[in-house]
């Protein structure tokens, strides 16, 4: 056979991506080899002995399944049923009108991002004119997956840097300045990166300019059941927004909440004004997942759909949620606490303590953040963000050091 | 397009907005949206006044898609009589779905181990399973892999993999066609078109022969601009089963080479079209072997059985390591917008597969029977039809490889034969021989002989 003589590349032109800011914080942790490193970049879940951790449950899921021997054909293309009717209720609750009325059209996803990635395709198909308002700052990702889709975004106003707290007059007044009908991403609960969120009250403020403006509410909802420890409690913006008849598109992610990282298990939902509206909407969202990736991965989904459907599973997943968010809240206290002993300027910490959820912002800018991990080994992202779920109450001590000097001393 | 007739203020600028959105006038509306939403009006509808109007209010009813809707069809029709040849997921002789022996053994050690975790993959995915996919289509002694010219990132299956090459070379590539065969999978099209490629097609199928129309695929290439990108099924070709002969493939190796033509391989079958995972990869290894790059879209849906799982890679073979570096960071730029990072079970259950030889011998045995049955069933196809003395020429059965027989039937004989026998299959007239048994196959071979002496 004659080889021929072939070009030495047709890819000499692409040039080297840039690391990704969160995940390349992971990469870095991983090749420092300081005993005091302490990482506290990606939003994943540590034990007090900083593990990682898989629920309970979540095993007693996996070993069922094994017992159970079902097959592995492919999903419809919306993904598994049961676990698509039992995520909805989890979000809606299971007796809410937009259920009964058949209203919600669902379907199972790759997590929060392809949730949000399946709704970004929806808007560009169907709302070519509209534009996604995000929070300044939002999860890095967002506009990566706005930008890939091609929907434009423009930012509404969110972290007040002076306060450490929401921005409230600046959000309401940037999402009533937006042209009508566009979509507003909001974070269902315990926002990321600041880990502040809305009161009860700015929340119906923010519905009613939602309202008013015809805009369209886009909820990202990650860490249902792990901001306070209960389902509930985390679903009632959503639930408020559902409560005014409104139609509302949800991102759902099962990643932190039952720990399902790298199963990839979300949904996407969207709830209409009327079932034959949701059936319609239902069918143009597989139109655009079958090209994406033709069907949904099977195993994060019947985990989460044998753990609901067993009232002793769901029972035991909502006890281990509530004691990770109990050790995130208690590591938050602590952190808190550390800091105002230690910290002989009189500063005011305690804005860490009414932030929610599994981040904090800590008010600290790029340089200050470059310095805890140069000098401290600690590794955050360079907006100030800590994941608390990093963090043990045995090193909180060794972190109020290092964010008290990074404060103080740099910049 | 104004409203039939006008209610309240707050539904008029409900209206008017959706209006807008909806125009065909509309400079952002994409094409896609256009052609599909023609048939969209916007009226008032009886929800409107009493729940409020929806912005859904113009969205037309999409379709069922043409391959996944035959099942959703099988599974509505109430006779226990009804055979589904539509979805290629293969069937035992009992018409069961089939869990590899050696995929539940991978299972049991991957949930019984108590050091796993489910912490997220990093984007590019499970580095064991890129590693061992690479080889496995590219043979452990590619000088490509030897030479560390590939790029791998784990993907959803072959689908995900198909897309996320496409939006890569939607953005990196100078060339934005790519050519398909005529015909080729269903959801080809689409998965393209949303990447942001244009697509065109070369020929393929002969009708005539109901074989390969070699001519009409190397004038078509010829024809094509310098440099355009070539999507190849490796082996058994879907729909049609018609494959090139290793001859053939030195001729359309040559003439791609000659153009700069960049070859994008589909490969569903390793292992499943012959039984022998080395031979269905010749084809790739041929282009492999002449140092020129490629992108190499795999599966393991169907040769592990691992539908659902979704697993899979795409390979991208780069002139050189450094471009190979380049290309990987800029594919995970791709996927981090698309699904952060894959999922973790079934290319664990893969990476435990093909590691352990032991259980990599289970599966090449396990693969093999699949290819057997399916093999048998093309022969025992062929011979119910010669039996029965059905008009036609039935020999490309037996010639076609795979999983799938191109029948020949036309859009009419497919309905009656889903009318009058309850067998389901795509409208093409593909059917998916893993769907056969003893049981079924002269049920098949009935409705065909009626199909074809009854309606021509």
């Amino acid at each position: 056979m004659m080889a021929l003589a072939v070009d030495v590349t047709r890819f000499e032109g692409v040039p080297m991506a840039p690391p990704d800011p969160i995940l390349g914080v992971s990469e870095a942790f991983k090749a420092d080899t300081n005993d005091l490193k302490l990482n506290l970049g990606v939003g994943a879940y540590r034990t007090e002995e900083l593990q990682p951790y898989v629920l309970n449950v979540v095993k007693k899921a996996e070993k069922l399944m094994l017992e159970k021997g079902e097959n592995k054909e492919y999903l419809p293309i919306e993904g598994l049923a049961a676990f698509n009717k039992a995520t909805a209720e989890l979000l809606f609750g299971a007796d809410n009108p937009v259920i009964k009325d058949g209203r919600v059209a669902t379907l199972q996803s790759l997590s929060g991002t392809g949730s949000l990635r399946l709704a970004a395709a929806f808007i560009q198909r169907y709302f070519p004119e509209a534009k996604v308002l995000i929070s300044s700052p939002t999860w890095g990702n967002h506009k990566n997956i706005f930008n890939d889709a091609r929907v434009p975004w423009s930012e509404y106003r969110y972290y007040d840097p002076k306060t450490v707290g929401l921005d409230f007059e600046g959000m309401i007044a940037d999402i009533e300045a937006a042209p009508e009908g566009s979509f507003v991403l909001l974070h269902g609960c315990a926002h990321n990166p600041t880990g502040i969120d809305p009161t009860p009250e700015q929340w119906e403020k923010i519905a009613d300019v939602i309202q008013e403006k015809k805009h369209m509410p886009f909820f990202d909802v990650a860490y249902q059941g792990f901001a306070s420890g209960s389902l509930d409690e985390d679903a009632f913006s959503v639930r408020l927004f559902v409560k005014r008849g409104l139609e509302v598109f949800v991102a759902q992610s099962y990643s932190k909440n039952l720990g399902l990282y790298a199963e990839r298990i979300g949904a996407i939902n969207v709830v209409c004004s009327a079932p034959e509206v949701a059936d319609r909407v239902k069918s143009q969202l597989k139109r655009l997942a079958r090209p994406m990736y033709s069907n949904p991965p099977i195993h994060g989904a019947r985990i989460v759909a044998n753990v609901v459907g067993d009232p002793t599973m769901f029972g035991e997943w909502k006890q281990e949620m509530e004691e990770m968010a109990g050790r995130i809240k208690n590591v938050r206290q602590k952190l808190y606490d550390s800091l105002s002993a230690k910290d002989k300027s009189g500063k005011d910490w305690s804005y860490i303590l009414r932030q929610i959820g599994m981040f904090s912002y800590t008010g600290l800018n790029k340089t200050q953040s470059d310095n805890m991990t140069d000098k401290w080994h600690v590794y955050m992202t360079k907006d100030g963000r800590i994941s608390l779920a990093g963090l043990s109450l045995a090193k909180c001590d060794y972190l109020a050091d290092a964010i008290i000097d990074s404060f103080h001393n740099v910049n | 397009m104004a409203p039939s007739h006008v209610q309240e203020p707050s539904a008029d600028r409900r209206l008017s907005t959706l209006v807008r959105h909806l125009l065909p006038s509309s400079p952002r509306r994409t094409a896609a949206a256009a052609a599909e939403d023609s048939s969209a009006t916007l009226e008032s509808s009886p929800t409107m006044a009493s729940q409020g109007c929806s912005v859904f209010a113009g969205l037309a009813q999409a379709p069922e898609d043409p391959i996944l809707g035959v099942t959703v069809a099988f599974n509505k029709d109430p006779s226990p009589n009804k055979v589904n040849l539509g979805v290629g997921a293969y069937r035992t002789e009992e018409g069961k779905p089939l869990v590899l022996n050696v995929v539940r053994r991978a299972e049991q050690m991957l949930v019984n181990d108590p050091t796993r975790y489910k912490e997220y993959l990093p984007i590019t995915g499970l580095a064991d399973f890129n590693k061992l996919s690479a080889k496995l289509i590219f043979g452990a002694d590619s000088p490509a892999i030897q030479e560390n010219r590939v790029a791998t990132v784990q993907c959803l299956s072959g689908t995900g993999s198909l897309r996320v090459g496409g939006e890569f070379l939607a953005r990196h590539y100078h060339e934005h066609t790519i050519y398909i065969p005529q015909p080729t999978w269903g959801n080809h099209v689409k998965v393209f078109t949303l990447s942001g490629l244009t697509v065109k097609t070369y020929r393929y199928y002969d009708p005539a022969t109901r074989g390969l129309d070699l001519k009409g695929f190397l004038e078509d290439l010829s024809s094509a601009p310098t440099g355009a990108i070539v999507l190849l099924h490796a082996c058994a070709h879907n729909p049609t089963g018609v494959d090139p002969t290793i001859e053939e493939w030195e001729q359309i190796r040559q003439l791609m080479r000659s153009k700069s033509m960049l070859p994008f391989f589909d490969s569903a079958y390793q292992g499943f079209a012959s039984g022998s995972l080395d031979k269905d990869a010749q084809s790739v290894r041929m282009f492999v072997a002449d140092g020129g790059e490629l992108l190499m879209a795999q599966s393991y849906a169907k040769n592990m059985g691992l539908y659902g799982e979704r697993v899979g890679a795409l390979s991208i073979v780069c002139g050189s390591a450094d471009v190979a570096g380049r290309v990987e960071s800029q594919l995970k730029l791709v996927t981090r917008p698309m699904i952060s990072s894959p999922p973790l079970h079934g290319a664990s259950i893969v990476a435990t597969i093909l590691k352990d030889s032991e259980m990599y011998h289970e599966w090449t045995v396990e693969l093999k029977a699949m290819a057997d049955r399916i093999i048998s069933m093309r022969q025992q196809l062929f011979d119910a039809l010669k039996a029965r003395g059905t008009p036609g020429d039935w020999s490309h059965i037996i010639k076609q490889i795979g999983m799938f027989t191109f029948t020949g039937l036309n859009s009419e004989q497919v309905a009656f034969m889903r009318q009058e026998y309850h067998i389901y299959m795509t409208s093409d007239g593909r059917i998916s021989m893993a769907g056969l048994n003893a049981k079924n196959v002269n049920q098949l071979a009935d409705a065909i002989h009626a199909a074809v002496t009854q309606l021509k």
